[in-house]
């Protein structure tokens, strides 16, 4: 089952390798990886897409939280917390496609933000499953290239971390 | 006061209490080296090899409880430490390690004797600093000394550029540090206490699994009296040896692969078990599947990431397990009449017990022709002292040593756990006797391991070191031979060490003693000669040479399908 995890973390260098180096190294699978300063300014915070039984799901959260830096790991299932993804899609737009593809832009309330005679860059937010859906839509007309963020996610209301 | 970068690298180390380093000199800790010598507190010895030194510092920390300190310098001297540092983090044994780094602009750079070594030792240190400005020394290595020692312990890394160590600040020692991310959870929960002690006092069949955490957080003596107060048979892993005296009635010996058949049995027809400061390692459980299908287990241990991670756990404990076991023996005083029941309810437990201590003791057949390496053992037990440190190499003769050797006090067992490091015993030895010189250290090796880090005689001579070390040589790796007899049809690859050695000899080329013994009439008089001389020894036995570790889980069997004659 695909988990997703926050890790709050001391923001210095080499802790983003403690953290991707425990997951490698013990055989933990990262779907998806982002890491950023959060509001305070010693903190970064890793959101970890992951996948297992509750087995593994157990070792990753207590490994995660057996290293010094690492301040606080959150799981997040779907019903406590809001998750998005950005990805930039570039695709073939030429002639009769080019209608289409902004239909579908706009269906998805993504944006275009780059544009050729041959080609539309669009920039899509929303659950990894609405990118997904976009990108199935948009692949048929000729995918030239594709760059996602990777999930970010934060609690509902009082759930989550300060900072 | 402002000192340089070295000095206060030394002062912060006297700060911990550290009196004995060991460490090889070189480019990037030459000026550490220079500071050292107007640091009269701090003895320094100078291994031959950085292994040999961080091995040392390991062997220093398992027999004193303390943190064992070793210094190399960058690039190949601090590559030389990663199998003590592995060796270290596997059997959880504080340490701290320094290494020199090249000046903070070069790094990166490929500058001469680089390596990033805390990007190699990442996935075997509990944690490692790289310090970047002389006045965050003392903060850095109290830190260091902290990780190190609490919680589960473990080797810590401080990587120390050369520009630091020259560099002028204040020492300021901090009275308190604070980590955020660090907080070991070392009392246990009184609730689940309560709850395991309601599940020992209903269990018939019980068994507690002792391993090497019980030795690490000091409990011993806890630990005796709750099994002896509660009359459960215990039972410990290679690591947990000497937590529990093995001349007690109550003792199982040792479990696992190697282990005592009762022990064993014990283990499989259990309804209970305690397991105290162990985490099911598969060399101790065998096959998970059919590993206690009949036990409830209660796991105790001050890391959480060791509970469940093999076995289902049906109660958990995290905290210092000497915190949990002087819970648990506070909560049963008030049940005396509990306890005395439950004796009564255990008797037919104990007589299976009996049964399978007399049907399958550990035992070997002796010989008036050939040395028998368990013989060997025995009579070490009964020439040594008490209170004897032994250390061990790693093979067949450790397993015979944990076998045949009576293990009766915490912290008189050094060997390699987790990693099975070969060379492990001999600079481990040395480092034990460094902290203790008037102790008797022994150090049973095969004649494989013994060649790993047999430099170190050298150190062992120049700093007086009378380490007694004893060489089981049968010209083979014999474990590994061991298992190509019984299960690669004895297709002896490359486990036949040809040339035969004089051990005696290369001792005494490094100015120290050597002994031997062909005949098993001379065994006992060797061990006496060399136990009665004042400096190291090597005795040497021809042992028979295709001697096999016995009884035997093969790897991946149940722990009941004991191989037991073969």
């Amino acid at each position: 089952m695909q988990h997703t995890i926050s890790v709050v973390v001391e923001n210095e260098f080499g802790v983003l390798a403690r953290v991707s180096g425990l997951f490698s190294g013990r055989g933990f699978n990262i779907d998806s990886l982002s890491v950023a300063p959060t509001s305070d300014e010693s903190l970064s915070r890793i959101t970890i897409v992951t996948r297992g039984d509750d087995a593994i799901l157990e070792q990753i959260t207590k490994q995660l939280n057996k290293l010094v830096d690492v301040i606080k790991v959150l799981d997040f299932s779907e019903d406590n917390a809001i998750e998005r993804e950005l990805a930039l899609i570039k695709v073939a737009a030429e002639d009769e496609s080019r209608a289409e593809v902004l239909r579908i832009v706009d269906i998805f309330r993504a944006k275009i933000i780059d544009v050729t005679p041959k080609s539309y860059t669009i920039e899509a937010t929303g659950s990894p499953i609405k990118i997904n859906a976009i990108l199935d839509l948009l692949r048929p007309l000729g995918l030239k290239e594709l760059v996602r963020t990777g999930s970010v996610a934060i609690g509902r209301g009082a759930k989550g971390w300060k900072g | 006061m402002k000192m340089n970068g070295a000095r206060i690298l030394l002062e912060s180390l006297k700060r911990e209490g550290v009196d004995l380093v060991f460490g090889y000199p070189g480019g990037t800790v030459i000026n550490l080296y220079d500071e050292l010598m107007n640091v009269r507190e701090i003895r320094h010895i100078l291994p031959r090899h950085e292994q040999g030194g961080t091995h040392a510092a390991d062997g220093y920390a398992r027999a004193t409880g303390k943190v064992g300190v070793a210094i190399a310098t960058s690039g190949p001297g601090a590559t030389n430490t990663i199998t003590g540092i592995a060796n270290a983090y596997m059997d959880s044994i504080p340490m701290v390690i320094v290494t020199g780094q090249v000046p903070t602009p070069l790094i990166g750079n490929d500058a001469f004797q680089e390596v990033d070594i805390i990007g190699i030792t990442r996935p075997i240190t509990k944690h490692s600093f790289l310090i970047r400005h002389a006045k965050d020394i003392p903060t850095i290595v109290r830190k260091a000394f902290y990780i190190a020692r609490s919680g589960r312990p473990g080797p810590v890394l401080i990587d120390f550029p050369k520009d630091v160590q020259i560099s002028q600040a204040e020492f300021k020692w901090p009275e308190t540090i604070e980590i955020r991310g660090y907080k070991p959870n070392l009392e246990g929960h009184q609730k689940q206490v309560e709850k395991a002690v309601e599940m020992l006092l209903v269990a018939r069949r019980p068994v507690m699994y002792v391993g090497g955490g019980v030795i690490l957080a000091n409990a011993a003596t806890e630990l005796t009296e709750l099994a002896r107060t509660l009359q459960f048979p215990v039972t410990t892993t290679l690591m947990g040896l000497g937590a529990f005296p093995e001349s007690d009635p109550l003792a199982l010996k040792m479990l696992g692969m190697h282990g005592a058949y009762a022990a064993n049995m014990a283990m499989t027809h259990s309804d209970l078990i305690l397991a105290v400061g162990a985490r099911f390692d598969d060399r101790v459980t065998g096959k998970i599947a059919t590993f206690a299908p009949h036990a409830k287990i209660i796991h105790i241990d001050v890391d959480p990431t060791s509970i469940r991670k093999n076995v289902r756990v049906d109660l958990p404990i995290v905290g210092d397990t000497k915190d949990v076991l002087v819970k648990m023996i506070d909560c049963l005083k008030g049940q005396t009449e509990k306890v005395a029941a439950q004796h009564s309810a255990m008797e037919a437990w104990h007589e299976d017990i009996s049964g399978w201590k007399a049907k399958h003791p550990i035992s070997y057949k002796q010989s008036t022709s050939v040395i028998k390496p368990q013989y060997v053992i025995q009579k070490l037990r009964e020439l040594s002292e008490d209170d004897a440190i032994m250390a061990t190499d790693v093979g067949q003769h450790q397993m015979w040593t944990a076998q045949f050797f009576e293990f009766n006090q915490p912290r008189t067992l050094l060997t390699s756990g987790g990693l099975g490091t070969m060379g492990f015993g001999l600079p481990a030895a040395m480092g034990a006797q460094a902290a203790y010189p008037k102790r008797q250290v022994i150090c049973v090796c095969g004649d494989g391991g013994v060649q790993m880090n047999m430099q170190e005689l050298a150190t062992m001579v120049q700093h007086r070191l009378p380490v007694k070390i004893v060489v089981l040589n049968n010209n083979f790796l014999g474990m590994v031979r061991q298992w190509q007899e019984l299960f690669f049809d004895k297709r002896y690859s490359q486990t036949c060490l040809e040339l035969p050695m004089d051990f005696a000899k290369i001792a005494e080329a490094y100015g120290a003693k050597g002994l031997k013994a062909d005949k098993p009439s001379e065994v006992e008089q060797v061990i006496k000669e060399g136990f009665a001389h004042d400096g190291p020894v090597i005795m040497e036995f021809k042992i028979a040479r295709e001697e096999k570790v016995l009884p035997m889980v093969p790897a991946g069997a149940s722990l009941n399908e004991m191989v037991l004659n073969a």
